[in-house]
């Protein structure tokens, strides 16, 4: 399996350094008037687009995988817990639809568990033209070993050409395990697959450095190829009580030693209330809150996006919200992945405190309030109608997290 | 006990900015610093080797200058450290890189647990545990929030979507940690003097660890980067106008568009 | 001659300062605004080896050089200039003396408890009539069977209001003048023994200032440091140490305060900019960052000459002079560029130049440091 590496060409290097700031790996350096290519190189290719003298190339042809013609089908890991299907089961058998439909092939699912054989027409009006069922007590419940087994004996045996699963506790569990075994490549948390229009290769597109960065993963030369897909991505396909399909029963000998964890006890748990530092989702709301009971619809609209409440320091000290819920100068420091200011004027105390979050909402009846400034979507209203509407808009989008 | 720590010295991704004029990684003045969850790892073996006495092997696999993180494991207790240095392992993907991993750890012969973070924070694959678990033919135990070992097995609450279940694994086995394990000890100051005066680290190279040529690298590697570029920069000050029944749902469509939300 | 830091250094600076940011830096704001002593965090530093950093491994202590130790004191001053002090005087006023003139026996009944935290430690020779005239102790010493019975007062005492060890000086022989000096151990329960009045601050709030009071303090005769006669040596070779410890402290109070207006430079937009775009501010921010470097290498090369060389008064007492006086000018600075949100509690800089203002005043004032300084150039 030789993958492509990077060579550098010194007869047109002028050392301008545009290759050392493209890469995304810190691999490169330049020591006198060479390049250096560090055992960090992933060849991604970021430098050859970067350099303006074509010094640098990527050798090493992608081989041809082989028998790749013999692997048919995309196939879904379909997680249920509980004797019910998960829902980015039923999202992933959407975007399995669209890249078989695109291969000129057919969608599988793969249902393991015990009573659970029923689920199967559910996949199939999802989008499943075949479900491979293992029914059995021995897996009523998740397990690596005995899952992993189905698993890996049924990839052999069928060959499909595309394996994905959820990226939950368990298809992240799992699937590592199935690759190692199977000696496959597989791409994890995925948030776009397409096919490649040449190769019809699956590019598999990720968050990586922390989501900083986005990367197009793809396994040449390895069949099924393999991803876990973050759950909530992938688009499902309207139930189609119409369709039809077939349930193929999957016959394997589960053994003592391949139940390699007990599980002595399950234990549901409403989720932590996680602080403010930790919140993925801040709503914060300000002056223009304008009571302590104002904050309902601040507190309605956190609750909906499954977030955290906050305040600025003058809801704080009219005593509208706790000062726990403080985000400013004098009171937290947050990075949420998203920060909605209601009512809040952007004082230099609060930006402070919040100007670093990923993506930043303001809301504000005041269209020069400072807020907007750092606000990446800025909507100019009352927030008395605006946060409300918000709230509805987010239930009727199916995007609500309420329980 | 014998237990194996396993870390990964990584950039320290919440500092790390994306060049808006060439879409890049600035990785100028990002420290490095020991994978958190690779910390939450250390942590727990300390706690174990506290109550259960024995040692502490780490192993990290990485470029000379991973060194540092190693002596900073040093400095919080444990007790040897080993890095996996060899250009022959440059490019590995996580197939490439468990697969050298698990040769050390065979290499180093004995344990009866080997621990893990969950995941790396510039990878972010969280595969390497699994697949070492896998090619030692061991039981494994991912998303661990906490750890005991009871009458050679260990015990350990497994953190779920909604939950977490109780589980139990003889031992040899693999544990992954998440972070809300525990908190990481600080480097003693008396650790950090012997780190850097009497620690020796040993560089493994392919060979020493008898690892096959074609399992390691670029060679080893089953997935490849195509390519990689910054995630759609948000509208920056994108005033979003109209009736407000239109602008929430604007509002809602960029956020999922930017992958804010989801279902 | 190198100025990069060796392996262990960067690691201790590393250490301290996620130590510093993660469990002072939250609490800072508090501790100033109760004053209230910060026991859990002196216990924690101990633990980790910062109260008896430069103590022989045999005693407990880590026995770093004091380069190591000036680098944590200034991470732990940048988050906390009281959090700071608490451990430079466990630090440079209790464990060096001690460590320099105890006995054996001595040592191996305070250093190990003093280098672990377990126990905190306090240094008490400023008096209400003795200040920078050190030599004028008003506090007596009798030697009565096999005991010093000690009367006196002592104020201004640092960590007093939570320390279990004192080295208090003492006269033995008023009629030898500073010669007549002896130096003492004294447990806070010893009889005779109180902590009076507890020092309402202007900054450093929360180390724990207070008064000593000795009324017929009954000491062990063991408990004498050093021989009779000898406490003001010990005194005055302990400052030398003490006030490297306090330049570490002024730096990093400095590098607090040039961060803050790093900050607050670029993001507070005056006439359609940040302030920071300005050249005035450029100018201030400039010569801040130069006399904080300034300050820092005086007090490296200070830490380098006690660990090297057998006499460093002149260096310690030039590291000290600079950098507090520095310290003083760039906090001033840093609430002018703040403006007038620098003059309210709700930003870092209205404390720190409160914390400043102390680094000119203890551990020998700048007039004794000029002192020190001319004394061994003009002879």
């Amino acid at each position: 399996m030789t993958m492509a590496e990077l060579k550098w060409k010194p007869e047109n290097c002028a050392q301008c350094g545009e290759c050392v700031g493209a890469c995304p790996y810190g691999a490169l350096e330049i020591v006198g008037d060479k390049v250096i290519i560090k055992t960090t190189c992933t060849a991604c290719g970021a430098c050859v687009d970067s350099c303006a003298s074509d010094c640098l190339e990527i050798i090493g042809a992608e081989k041809k995988v082989a028998g790749a013609g013999e692997h048919k089908n995309v196939w879904v890991f379909a997680e249920q817990r509980d004797g019910k299907l998960s829902k980015v089961a039923i999202q992933l058998l959407g975007c399995a639809h669209g890249l078989a439909k695109e291969l000129n092939q057919q969608v599988g699912a793969i249902l393991i568990g015990h009573n659970i054989t029923k689920l199967a027409q559910e996949l199939i009006h999802r989008g499943a033209n075949i479900v491979y069922v293992f029914d059995d007590p021995k897996v009523a419940q998740y397990s690596t070993g005995p899952y992993a087994k189905v698993i890996c004996e049924l990839i052999t045996k069928e060959r499909p050409n595309i394996v994905l699963y959820g990226a939950t506790t368990i298809g992240r569990d799992l699937a590592p395990r199935i690759a190692r075994r199977l000696n496959l490549g597989l791409t994890a948390d995925c948030t776009e697959l397409t096919i490649d229009k040449e190769t019809r290769f699956l590019l598999q597109t990720r968050p990586a450095f922390g989501g900083n960065v986005m990367a197009t993963i793809m396994s040449p030369t390895t069949r099924p190829q393999m991803s876990t897909v973050r759950p909530g991505i992938m688009k499902e396909l309207e139930a189609d009580p119409n369709k039809t399909g077939e349930v193929e029963k999957v016959k394997v000998d589960i053994k003592e030693e391949d139940m390699l964890v007990k599980i002595l006890q399950v234990v549901k748990e409403a989720k932590k209330i996680a602080n403010l530092d930790e919140a993925r989702i801040i709503v914060s709301g300000g002056r223009g809150v304008g009571s302590a009971d104002g904050f309902k619809v601040i507190r309605e609209l956190a609750e909906t996006l499954g977030g955290e409440v906050g305040g600025s320091r003058v809801a704080v000290e009219k005593g509208w919200i706790s000062q726990d819920h403080q985000v400013g100068q004098t009171g937290k420091t947050v990075r949420p992945d998203l920060y909605i200011a209601c009512g809040i004027s952007g004082s230099i105390q609060h930006r402070a405190g919040m100007q670093s979050s990923k993506c930043i909402v303001a809301i504000n009846k005041n269209p020069d309030a400072m807020i907007f400034k750092v606000a990446h979507y800025g909507i100019v209203g009352d927030l008395h109608d605006v946060v409300p509407a918000l709230t509805e808009a987010i239930k009727a989008a199916g995007l609500s997290k309420k329980q | 006990m014998d237990i194996i720590c396993l870390m990964k010295q990584v950039p320290d991704t919440t500092d790390v900015k994306i060049d808006p004029k060439t879409g890049t990684l600035i990785r100028e003045g990002v420290p490095s610093i020991i994978n958190p969850e690779d910390k939450n790892a250390i942590e727990a073996a300390l706690v174990l080797k506290e109550k259960h006495g024995g040692k502490i092997v780490c192993i990290s696999m990485g470029p000379p200058q991973a060194e540092d993180a190693l002596r900073e494991a040093y400095a919080m207790g444990v007790d040897e450290c080993v890095l996996l240095c060899d250009r022959a392992f440059a490019g590995a993907d996580t197939l490439a890189t468990s697969y050298a991993l698990a040769m050390a750890i065979k290499a180093v012969g004995k344990y009866d647990i080997i621990i893990s973070g969950r995941q790396a924070i510039d990878g972010d694959t969280a595969q390497i545990g699994p697949q070492i678990a896998e090619w030692l033919k061991m039981p494994q135990i991912t998303y661990a929030r906490t750890l005991e070992v009871k009458d050679n097995k260990a015990h350990v609450e497994r953190l779920l979507e909604d939950g977490f279940e109780v589980v139990e694994a003889p031992l040899p086995c693999l544990v992954t940690c998440v972070k809300e394990m525990n908190k990481p000890r600080y480097p003693t100051v008396s650790r950090i003097l012997k780190a850097c005066k009497e620690l020796k680290i040993p560089f493994w190279n392919a060979q020493q660890i008898n690892a096959e040529k074609s399992r390691i690298g670029l060679d080893g590697s089953a997935t490849g980067v195509k390519r990689t570029f910054a995630p759609e920069p948000k509208g920056l000050g994108k005033m979003l106008t109209g009736k407000t029944e239109d602008v929430v749902k604007q509002l809602v469509k960029h956020l999922e568009n930017d992958n804010i939300i989801n279902r | 001659m190198e100025f990069k830091l060796s392996k262990e250094q960067e690691m201790m600076q590393k250490m301290a300062k996620e130590f510093a940011d993660k469990e002072i830096a939250p609490l800072s704001q508090e501790i100033d605004k109760t004053h209230k002593f910060p026991i859990e965090l002196a216990r924690k530093m101990g633990t980790l080896g910062l109260m008896g950093m430069m103590v022989e491994p045999a005693m407990g202590g880590a026995g770093c050089d004091t380069v190591c130790y000036t680098i944590a004191i200034e991470e732990l001053a940048r988050a906390s200039a009281a959090v700071a002090i608490i451990a430079s005087v466990n630090n440079s006023l209790v464990c060096y003396p001690l460590q320099k003139n105890a006995t054996e026996d001595q040592k191996k009944s305070y250093l190990p408890d003093l280098a672990s935290g377990k126990k905190l430690g306090s240094f008490g020779l400023t008096e209400p009539g003795a200040g920078t005239d050190a030599g004028s102790q008003a506090t007596v010493a009798v030697k009565k069977d096999n005991e010093y019975i000690l009367n006196g007062t002592k104020i201004f005492i640092t960590n007093a209001t939570n320390a279990d060890t004192f080295i208090i000086f003492a006269m033995t022989d008023k009629a030898k003048g500073p010669k007549g000096i002896s130096a003492f151990i004294v447990e806070k329960t010893f009889p005779g023994f109180s902590i009076g009045t507890v020092e309402e601050l202007m900054g450093i709030r929360g180390s724990g200032q207070a008064e000593l009071v000795m009324d017929n303090c009954r000491v062990p005769a063991g408990n004498l440091l050093g021989a009779e006669g000898a406490g003001f040596g010990i005194a005055m070779a302990t400052l030398d140490s003490g006030r490297i410890g306090v330049a570490a402290q002024a730096v990093g109070i400095a590098q607090a305060a040039l961060e803050e207006c790093q900050r607050y430079a670029m993001e507070r937009e005056q006439f359609g900019k940040p302030i920071g775009k300005f050249q005035a501010i450029q100018w201030m921010v400039a010569d801040m960052a130069t006399e904080i470097e300034a300050a820092r290498l005086l007090v490296r090369k200070a830490a380098y000459a006690k660990d090297t060389q057998k006499r460093f008064s002149a260096e310690a007492a030039m590291a000290k002079l600079y950098a507090s006086e520095m310290c003083m000018r760039v906090t001033v600075k840093a609430v002018q560029i703040h403006g007038g949100y620098g003059y309210t509690k709700d930003y870092l800089v209205e404390r720190l130049i409160r914390d400043a203002k102390i680094t000119e005043i203890y551990e020998g004032t700048s007039e004794v440091q000029r002192m020190v300084i001319s004394g061994g150039l003009l002879k």
